[in-house]
């Protein structure tokens, strides 16, 4: 007398072996949603209260990133303009767009414009700004290429596997002082050397390395330790 | 019997069985599936289920409260920033190994008197462990982190910190409940048979039936159901021996004194089946009584168990010696005053109990008479249970509260909340064990049926001399 039907010899194997196939597809899956932008928010333009375009200010009017980053240099935060600054030009051209609207209705009523932030770290990674500019990190180097940016986005991960990509060679980003706020710098190669104290550099190892003696950037353990960033 | 002068010896002396004799293979199967299969409940039964239930309530809201305040709802500061949680892991890991020594490792010495015991031993360890897995969750800040601790890939590329024993830890508990619930499990599945065979209603033959995978009983089903038990028990073993030496590792890789002592494995690991086979006793003594199992789990079981008890206890009295020897021998400053500490200061009196419990009162274990006394042998289990978990506390508590500079040096005051975490556990341990014992085969059937072969031969071979 049996209780189970024939079929449930097939169903067994199925799902004891399908069982495996799955956990693994599981695996894959929620690996994949991990690092989707959907997840880590990278590549996807936020809404913002106007639609400040990087591409026309930095890429085609040559705006330097410092005009409205102001304290990049010297503070761990490099800082969001205040509608005082739009005003410097937007009192006198474009005075009537209506694009431009929340800009002057913020200026009349002195209240801020609410800027949706694109890149945050939480609260237990001490992020400096200023001292990856003042050793040869450049602006576009982690914030992607903001001067064919139309809307912002978030250009890389985020995560601390991103970070640490760089930290352990150090050399395969750094970039001369006088180009960190050249925002269509493109790293040393043959059709495009880049000079640095007199010497022209066309690998970006080679100047890497340079640069990291002369900007006396710390050893392996020094950058890889866990106080560095949380302290 | 010594006769004066006499030469002849009692040549015929035959062991007490292990079994009562009168005994078939279907009276010992329609006894313990009957328990099983029976409808409804005993009010026993219910009484003891609910009052674990309630228990069980306590250890959800505990453990709400740690999940919105945060561990500061226990007693644990600087110092002692290890307290109750430590101790109770430590305490029920240590429970669980007796299961497995008698599973595992007595299958592969064939003693044959762990075959009425071994099922409901192995469930206790399966239980404890869940208890003691609780801990180490619960007891970090963020417990919804807790897969930090394994080494998947994330997108911070870190693996965890293998240097830690308190990763080992992970390991080696994930590894001692997987393994021991398997074994069980395998063990099991004959009987699980016998239980959907048996059933009378359809939707107990179709639970009992999927979860017996399609036992038939054949020869090959009988071959392969030895060789993997024979397997399991060889893969289990070590971890008796394995599983409390790596959670020992969690006191002796630290520089505190008192915790980094190399005595602490071997003595952890006997220590483990000294407070487990008292568990086991514990259990074992009233469920004879209300399940009327005294046939199958004879007098001659609690016998062999406290002897076992009482060598592991002496083991354990070694290492108490040891430690209290070196302390002085090593001519360490801080050893000896930890050790003066433990007997003289702040936590004297817990000391002192536990000497009693753990090595006075055990003692009375050499007499004959006292092993074979049920309600003598259930007190002396509930002391070991009591006086192991109380030696968990001083090594923690006095080591922590009293270690390099006096100026580091505090108390530790357990909360109400570390109380109910522990008693929330006991809940959430018998809970399971009530479950076990109303839906399970408390005894292998499959095993003591072997024994009832074997009694009835010695009993023929008796009959024909």
């Amino acid at each position: 007398m049996q209780i189970f039907h024939r079929s449930t010899n097939l169903i067994s194997r199925f799902t004891i072996f399908g069982s495996i196939v799955f956990v693994a597809f599981l695996g894959w899956a929620l690996y994949t949603i991990a690092l989707s932008s959907w997840y880590t928010r990278q590549n996807y333009t936020e809404q913002q209260p106007v639609p400040f375009s990087h591409r026309h200010h930095v890429g085609e009017l040559g705006i330097d990133c410092r005009y409205c980053h102001v304290t990049v240099e010297k503070s761990s935060f490099a800082g969001i303009p205040p509608t005082q600054t739009c005003m410097t030009c937007h009192s006198q051209i474009w005075t009537n767009a209506s694009m431009l609207e929340p800009v002057r209705a913020s200026y009349r009523t002195n209240t801020s414009l609410n800027w949706v932030r694109v890149n945050a770290l939480p609260e237990f990674v001490y992020f400096d700004h200023s001292i990856h500019i003042n050793k040869g990190i450049g602006c576009t180097t982690c914030h992607g290429p903001m001067g064919e940016m139309p809307l912002t986005y978030r250009a890389g991960t985020l995560y601390m596997s991103w970070c640490l990509d760089c930290h352990r060679q150090p050399e395969k980003n750094l970039r001369p002082r006088s180009e960190v706020f050249n925002a269509f710098y493109q790293q040393p190669s043959r059709d495009n050397p880049v000079t640095y104290n007199g010497v022209a550099y066309t690998d970006q190892l080679t100047l890497g390395r340079k640069l990291l003696t002369d900007y006396k950037i710390h050893d392996e353990h020094f950058m890889q330790s866990c106080s560095t960033c949380h302290r | 019997m010594d006769s004066e002068g006499s030469q002849k010896r009692d040549v015929s002396y035959k062991p007490e069985p292990l079994i009562s004799p009168g005994h078939t293979f279907s009276s010992v199967t329609d006894k313990i599936s009957a328990i099983v299969l029976k409808n409804g409940t005993t009010p026993g039964w219910a009484f003891g289920f609910l009052i674990s239930l309630g228990l069980l309530m306590l250890l959800n809201t505990v453990i709400t409260l740690l999940a919105i305040k945060g561990v500061g709802i226990w007693g644990i500061r600087i110092p002692a920033a290890w307290g109750f949680a430590i101790v109770n892991f430590v305490w029920w890991i240590g429970i669980g190994h007796a299961g497995t020594l008698i599973s595992a490792f007595l299958l592969l010495l064939h003693q044959r008197w762990r075959t009425s015991i071994n099922r409901f031993a192995e469930a206790m360890t399966i239980f404890a462990v869940m208890c003691a897995g609780m801990f180490p969750l619960l007891h970090m800040g963020r417990p919804w982190l807790f897969y930090y601790l394994l080494p998947y890939p994330n997108p911070m590329w870190l693996w965890p910190q293998f240097r830690s024993p308190l990763v080992w830890d992970v390991f080696a508990v994930s590894t001692y409940f997987t393994v021991s619930l398997l074994f069980w499990f395998v063990g099991l599945i004959p009987d699980l048979a016998t239980l959907r065979d048996r059933a009378k209603t359809k939707a107990t033959k179709i639970i009992y039936g999927i979860l017996s995978m399609g036992w038939r009983g054949s020869a090959v089903h009988w071959s392969r159901y030895e060789t993997a038990s024979l397997l399991l028990a060889g893969l289990c073993t070590p971890l008796v021996v394995s599983v409390h030496t790596v959670v020992s590792f969690d006191f002796t890789i630290a520089l505190v004194p008192g915790w980094h002592s190399t005595i602490f494995p071997p003595y952890f690991v006997a220590g483990a089946i000294y407070s487990g086979f008292a568990m086991v006793l514990t259990l074992a003594i009233p469920l004879r009584k209300y399940y009327h199992l005294e046939d199958l789990v004879t007098i001659r079981h609690l016998d062999i168990m406290s002897k076992v008890m009482l060598a592991t206890g002496l083991i354990v009295a070694y290492g108490y010696a040891i430690e209290t020897f070196m302390s002085y021998y090593s001519g360490d400053p801080f050893e000896r005053d930890m050790m003066n500490l433990r007997m003289f200061g702040p936590y004297a009196v817990v000391y002192w109990t536990l000497i009693a419990t753990n090595l006075l009162i055990p003692q009375a274990l050499w007499s004959r008479k006292v092993r074979r006394n049920t309600l003598a042998v259930f007190i002396i289990s509930l002391i070991i249970n009591m006086g192991m978990w109380l030696e968990r506390f001083v090594i923690v508590a006095v080591s922590l509260t009293r270690d390099f500079t006096p100026s580091a040096w505090g108390m530790y005051y357990p909360t109400g909340w570390d109380w109910a975490t522990f008693l929330g556990t006991v809940g959430l341990f018998f809970t399971l064990f009530y479950l076990f014992l109303r839906f399970l085969p408390m005894i292998s059937i499959v095993e003591v049926r072997s024994l009832v072969h074997e009694t009835s031969e010695e009993g023929a071979h008796a009959a024909a001399d």
